[in-house]
């Protein structure tokens, strides 16, 4: 069984939160589908309230505090991401944007992401499309078809989840799955080249002038 | 190991007293500090190269000239010279007129610069960034090692039957840093040439200068200069010092917190916790400093930040009166002591020059008329094209 690593990022401000709650069922309906597959990921959760200041540090200094940092590794060599977010003013979070803002342009190049949205009503519904997607698109990530959209109102219904929210996460997360193991899993790219090991020698970068 | 200052030039509003200096009253302060720096026994003053507000210093080989005149053993150099935006010509012509004037007291320490319209209002695209830096400096080399230089490429216009004069002092060009905080292709650059690598160890955490330094060293041997331990490796580094520590802290707050650079962002603690900036006593100085040492290894030259955001001329003075009394002196014993035999000093125009065996005269002379300058051969032909 490989050792893959989902990372989960959760913008949600309030405690608990409705956006954390989406995104723990699609964490537990992803890690579900990836047993169904053969695998056992491990899952490491980031709470982005609780790297609020250092988002905002981060943009100040340029770097990121030694807690943050975690958090971005985290998400940077994950082999799939959940990245749930509430809508404001039409779009995601300003949180929810500055992390993906501090990380590396090319930290989410080719890894499978799994996007959600939490609104209080259903006329947000496409925010994912006309907003998230886009930003994922230019981060080069592979998102899931299926995106996740919940209103206040999905969370009634039978057993607490309305019945046609629990079928959209299930298929997301089957999509997830079915990326994430389709992937050779993430190597620690530091371990095989040594820091720096994809520069450019010299000649080649005389030669590229 | 050389010790010293340097400085970006900022003109910033003391935000103790609400008070901003004049371009006069900041130019008169920086040769204040840099004499001063002379007079406490620091070897270097390196003085940034900007070229918007609220920075004054776009001309620092004039500043340089004035303060070599004025000094007799203080080492020169910059942080940085923009190698992306200036004319390799004239860094060439410049930086060896100033070697001549302060008798070989002079380096340089090229970076590419961080303010994105000064590319286009010299003319150039900061997405050049790296190429230009590549390409410049392989023209700068040229013109210093060669008499004559005929030379092509992507950003400049053609050279032919080209002699930038001076020719270097004795033979020998100024060393040559290179400033990076993030781009491995300068650590190569430094690496390919056996030039120094300067890390800026100020605005980010020390791992990132421990991975830049550890890769330049690696490649230094790589490419056959001496061992990794043996390349030529700098430092900045912010202080603020008071007897008392809790003085220190105190007194600096303000001017970190409304820093142009990290202010409004963390807190002093947080960002002395997560940098190398030490506010504190010299002793607390003395100690964080030597810790350097211990993720680059044996290097040759720290330079310190201590005239920014405001701090008052009287204040820097301070300054540099506790680091030439307390803690330079400290750091020189015990680097010393720490540091094998085989590895170098920082190089100097003396130690380069006897590197070569001598110095020499390389003065280009040509055959020129006296009144116009042209040589004969150039003015019959001109002569005859008419």
């Amino acid at each position: 069984m490989s050792a893959r690593t989902l990372a989960v990022v959760s913008a949600g401000l309030s405690v608990p939160s409705s956006t954390r709650l989406l995104a723990d069922r699609l964490t537990a309906a992803t890690v579900a589908a990836l047993r169904e597959r053969g695998d056992d990921p491990a899952v490491e959760v980031v709470e982005l309230r609780d790297h609020a200041r250092a988002l905002a540090d981060n943009l100040v200094t340029g770097f990121a505090n030694e807690s943050l940092r975690g958090s971005i590794e985290a998400v940077t060599d994950a082999d799939g991401v959940i990245a749930v977010t509430p809508v404001f003013s039409a779009s995601y979070s300003g949180l929810f944007k500055t992390f993906f803002d501090v990380l590396d342009k090319d930290a989410l190049t080719g890894t499978p992401v799994l996007l959600g949205a939490t609104a209080g009503t259903a006329r947000h519904s496409l925010v994912i499309e006309h907003a998230l997607r886009p930003l994922f698109g230019y981060l080069r990530a592979i998102t899931v078809p299926t995106g996740v959209f919940a209103a206040t109102e999905d969370w009634g219904g039978d057993g607490g989840v309305d019945r046609a929210l629990a079928s959209r996460i299930e298929r997301a997360a089957g999509e997830l799955a079915d990326l994430v193991t389709g992937r050779p899993s993430t190597p620690p790219a530091e371990a095989l080249e040594g820091p720096f090991g994809g520069t450019p020698s010299f000649e080649s970068l005389l030669r590229g002038v | 190991m050389q010790f010293g200052v340097f400085s970006v030039s900022d003109i910033t509003t003391d935000p103790t007293t609400g008070r901003t200096p004049g371009e006069a009253e900041r130019i008169r302060a920086i040769l204040a500090i840099a004499l001063k720096a002379e007079e406490v026994g620091l070897d270097v003053f390196a003085l940034g190269e900007h070229h918007n507000p609220p920075f004054f210093s776009s001309s620092p080989t004039t500043t340089l000239a004035y303060i070599a005149a004025r000094t007799s053993r203080l080492q020169l150099s910059t942080a940085t010279t923009l190698i992306t935006t200036n004319d390799p010509v004239k860094i060439a012509e410049d930086y060896a007129m100033l070697q001549h004037l302060a008798d070989g007291r002079v380096d340089l320490m090229l970076g590419r610069g961080n303010t994105g319209p000064v590319y286009p209002w010299f003319g150039q695209d900061i997405r050049n960034g790296i190429p230009l830096a590549i390409e410049n400096y392989a023209l700068l080399r040229r013109l210093w090692d060669e008499d004559v230089v005929d030379w092509s490429g992507q950003f400049r216009t053609p050279l032919q039957s080209f002699t930038s004069t001076p020719r270097p002092l004795d033979g020998v060009a100024p060393f040559v840093w290179h400033g990076s905080i993030r781009s491995p292709q300068i650590a190569e650059q430094a690496a390919y040439y056996g030039d120094g690598f300067f890390h800026n160890h100020i605005f980010w955490p020390p791992e990132h200068t421990q991975r830049m330094v550890e890769f330049y060293r690696r490649r230094f041997e790589h490419y056959g200069h001496g061992s990794a331990d043996q390349a030529i490796v700098g430092l900045g580094g912010q202080v603020f010092m008071r007897k008392n520590s809790q003085d220190a802290v105190n007194e600096f707050r303000p001017y970190f917190d409304n820093a142009p650079v990290y202010g409004h962002g963390p807190s002093l603690e947080e960002f002395s916790r997560e940098t190398p900036l030490t506010v504190g006593s010299p002793q607390q100085v003395i100690e964080r400093t030597l810790g350097f040492r211990d993720y680059v290894g044996d290097y040759q030259r720290q330079l310190f930040l201590i005239d920014h955001a405001g701090l008052p001329l009287k204040t820097v003075l301070e300054q540099l009166d506790i680091l030439g009394e307390e803690v330079v002196p400290v750091l020189r014993k015990e680097f010393a002591a720490l540091k094998p035999a085989h590895v170098p000093d920082a190089p100097t125009h003396a130690s380069r020059v006897a590197a070569r065996g001598g110095a020499k005269d390389t003065t280009v002379h040509a055959a020129a008329d006296d009144v116009t300058g042209q040589a004969r051969d150039e003015a019959t032909e001109e002569v005859q094209d008419r």
